[in-house]
C-alpha cells in the first residue's frame, strides 16, 4: 500500500541568561581579551570555564584567577563530516587546558592543515602546546578565541 | 533486602533504519504486545507503566509519553517517564523494579520505542544537550564527544583505529545471528578502515545505526510470580551512577575521572555487583550487554564493567576475548549491541532484555553457551548518567 510521510521543522527562540559569573567572564574576553578562571576554595583547582560553584564540594568558588594565553591540547578530534546545522567539514576542534587552569576549556584549532586526518591528528596529539588567538571583533562568546600549535 | 524482582516479559522489534508502515504509539504498542504474549498476561494485571522515552525532538513530538498512553494500556493506571538520555531504557527497568521491590505494585510494565531514523537531524538535536552558555557554540555531539573519548584512550593506552575496527567486526558477526538487530552485514577490519572518516578517529562503520523500533519488559515481584509458578529471571544487582557535567573537567590536572575511561560506570558497577554478590566478575560473568554506540566504547565500559584490567581489554580483543566462541570469560554484546543498534528510547532496555534471554537459554544463534550470570549497562547524556544490573535465571 501507499505510505505517507509529513516533513516537519521545529524553529524555536531562547533568549538565556548567563548569570554572573559566565557574564565577568565573558566581558574580559569581549573588552581585554583576557581568559579567567575561578577557583575552588577546597582543592585550590582553577576551574576554566568558571563556575559559581565547585562541583566536587558544592561550595561558591573563590577568586578569580587569569589563565592562559598559552596550553597544552587535552582532547581533540576532527571533523570529515557534515552535520546539519553545525559548520561545514573539516574542522578541528576539542578541549584545552590553559596555563594556570586545572581543567580543559572548549574551542576551535586552527592554523593545522586538515587534509590528512592523520597528519593532523599527530599535530594536534594530546600534550601539545598551544597559544590563544583572539578575535578582532569580539562579542563576548566562546568563538571570541581559538586555540594554533605554538611554533616551536 | 526484601523479596526478589523478576523479569518475566521481553518484547523486541526487529530494529530497522525506517518503519513507515508504523506510527510512533504503532511501535510501542508492537513491542508491548510482545512482551505480554511472552508473559502470558493479560493488561488487567499490569499495575503500573513506566514510560521509556529519552529527548522529545529525536521523535519530534513533545512529551511524546502522551501519545504512548494509549499504546502501553496505561487508562487508570500509574505512570511515570523516565529520560536519562541513551540510559533511559536501563533507567526505566531500574524504575520498575523501585516500584516492585517498595511492595507498591506487584507487576510492572516498562515500555517504549524510538524513530531515530525519522529525524534528519540528530546531532543537532544532540548539540542541544549541551549548555547553551560555555559550550554549544561548538559543534559538540555524541559522535564528536566519544571521539575524544577515543583521542584520550590512545593516548593514555595505545588503542589504535585496528582495535576500534576488531570491535566493530566481532560485532556485526555477533548481530548477523540476531533478528532484531539492525546492522546485520558481517564486515572486515580492512572495510571498516576504509569506511569514510566522521570525527576522528571514528569512522562510519565505528559508529551506531539510526534505528526504529520499540521495547517493552514485564517485572513482577518474586511472591506474584511464585503464586502463579512462572518463570522468571531475577535482577540480583542493580546501580546508577552519575558523572559531573563539564567535559572539561574530565580531563588536566587534578582529574577526579578521566574522558578516557568511564569512571562513573565503574562506580555503579562496583554497587551492582555488591548487591548481587559477585566478587570476581571476570570469572563469574558469562555475557555481558555493555552499552556502546561507537567501537572505542566498548574498551572503555568492558574495563568499568571490570572484565579487564585498565586498557586492557584492546590485547585481549585481539587474543579473540569477549567474541561468541570465546572460552575465556564473558561475552561481550553477543547481540551485536548498541554499535548495531540504536533506537536511543529503548537501547539500554535492549541491553537488559538481551543479558536476560541470554540467562533465560533463549537467545537463540545468539546464545553465549551455559550462560547463568549476565550483566548489562547504559550510558546517557555526555557519558552522564549510568545504570547497571545484574541478571540471573
Amino acid at each position: 500500500m501507499e505510505l505517507l510521510k509529513r516533513q516537519e521543522d521545529w524553529k524555536i527562540t531562547y533568549t538565556h541568561a548567563l548569570g554572573e559569573t559566565a557574564s565577568w567572564f565573558y566581558v574580559q574576553i569581549r573588552d581585554h581579551a583576557k581568559i579567567f578562571g575561578k577557583r575552588d576554595v577546597a582543592s585550590g583547582r582553577v576551574l576554566c570555564p568558571p563556575r559559581a560553584f565547585s562541583d566536587q564540594t558544592l561550595e561558591p568558588t573563590g577568586d578569580w584567577v587569569e589563565v592562559g594565553p598559552g596550553g597544552v591540547i587535552e582532547a581533540f578530534t576532527i571533523v570529515y563530516d557534515k552535520f546539519n546545522n553545525l559548520p561545514d567539514p573539516p574542522y578541528a576542534f576539542g578541549y584545552v587546558m590553559l596555563d594556570g587552569a586545572d581543567t580543559g576549556i572548549g574551542g576551535f584549532f586552527k592554523g593545522v592543515d586538515l587534509t590528512s586526518p592523520e597528519a593532523a591528528a599527530k599535530r594536534l596529539g594530546v600534550g601539545t602546546r598551544v597559544i590563544t588567538r583572539f578575535a578582532e571583533k569580539r562579542t563576548g562568546d566562546l568563538l571570541d578565541f581559538w586555540f594554533e600549535p605554538s611554533v616551536s | 533486602m526484601s523479596a526478589r524482582v523478576g523479569i518475566i516479559g521481553i518484547g523486541q522489534s526487529n530494529f530497522q533504519a525506517r518503519r513507515d508502515d508504523a506510527s510512533y504509539p504503532d511501535l510501542v504498542r508492537e513491542a508491548v504486545a510482545l512482551a505480554m504474549k511472552d508473559a502470558g498476561l493479560g493488561f488487567d494485571e499490569i499495575e503500573a507503566v513506566v514510560y521509556s522515552l529519552s529527548p522529545d525532538a529525536m521523535v519530534g513530538i513533545g512529551n511524546a509519553e502522551r501519545l504512548g498512553v494509549d499504546a502501553v494500556g496505561a487508562r487508570n493506571k500509574r505512570f511515570l517517564r523516565i529520560n536519562t538520555g541513551g540510559a533511559t531504557g536501563i533507567s526505566s527497568v531500574a524504575a520498575a523494579w523501585t516500584h516492585v521491590a517498595a511492595g507498591a505494585c506487584d507487576v510492572v510494565l516498562t515500555a517504549g520505542a524510538d524513530k531515530v531514523g525519522e529525524c534528519g537531524d540528530s546531532q543537532t538535536v544532540l548539540n542541544k544537550i549541551w549548555d547553551p552558555i560555555y559550550e554549544r557554540s561548538l559543534p559538540l555531539g555524541t559522535i564528536n564527544m566519544l571521539a575524544m573519548s577515543a583521542v584520550r584512550y590512545m593516548h593514555k593506552y595505545g588503542m589504535t583505529e585496528e582495535d576500534m575496527a576488531r570491535v566493530v567486526v566481532k560485532n556485526r558477526r555477533h548481530a548477523a545471528r540476531n533478528p532484531h538487530a539492525h546492522l546485520r552485514k558481517e564486515t572486515t577490519i580492512d572495510e571498516v578502515m576504509a569506511s569514510r572518516m566522521i570525527s576522528w578517529p571514528v569512522k562510519l562503520f565505528d559508529c551506531c545505526p539510526q534505528s526504529s523500533g520499540g521495547g517493552a519488559m514485564i517485572l513482577a515481584s518474586e511472591r506474584w510470580i511464585k503464586a502463579r509458578g512462572l518463570n522468571a529471571v531475577w535482577i540480583t544487582g542493580l546501580a546508577h551512577s552519575s558523572e559531573s557535567y563539564y567535559l572539561g573537567d574530565r580531563m588536566g590536572r587534578h582529574v577526579v575521572a578521566d574522558h578516557a575511561d568511564a569512571h562513573a560506570l565503574a562506580a555503579s558497577f562496583r554497587k551492582s555487583y555488591a548487591m548481587a554478590g559477585i566478587t570476581d566478575p571476570a570469572r563469574q560473568i558469562h555475557a555481558a550487554e555493555l552499552y556502546a554506540p561507537f567501537s572505542n566504547t566498548e574498551f572503555h565500559s568492558i574495563e568499568a564493567a571490570g572484565l579487564a584490567g585498565l586498557g586492557q581489554s584492546p590485547a585481549m580483543l585481539r587474543e579473540g576475548a569477549f567474541a561468541l566462541g570465546t572460552n575465556a570469560g564473558a561475552v561481550v554484546n553477543a547481540s551485536g549491541g548498541t554499535l548495531c543498534t540504536n533506537a536511543i528510547a529503548v537501547t539500554a532496555m535492549a541491553r537488559v532484555a538481551e543479558a536476560a534471554l541470554q540467562v533465560r537459554g533463549d537467545a537463540g544463534e545468539r546464545q553465549v553457551k551455559g550462560a547463568r550470570i549476565a550483566v548489562a549497562s547504559g550510558n546517557g547524556g555526555d557519558h552522564q548518567f549510568f545504570g547497571t544490573m545484574v541478571l540471573e535465571a
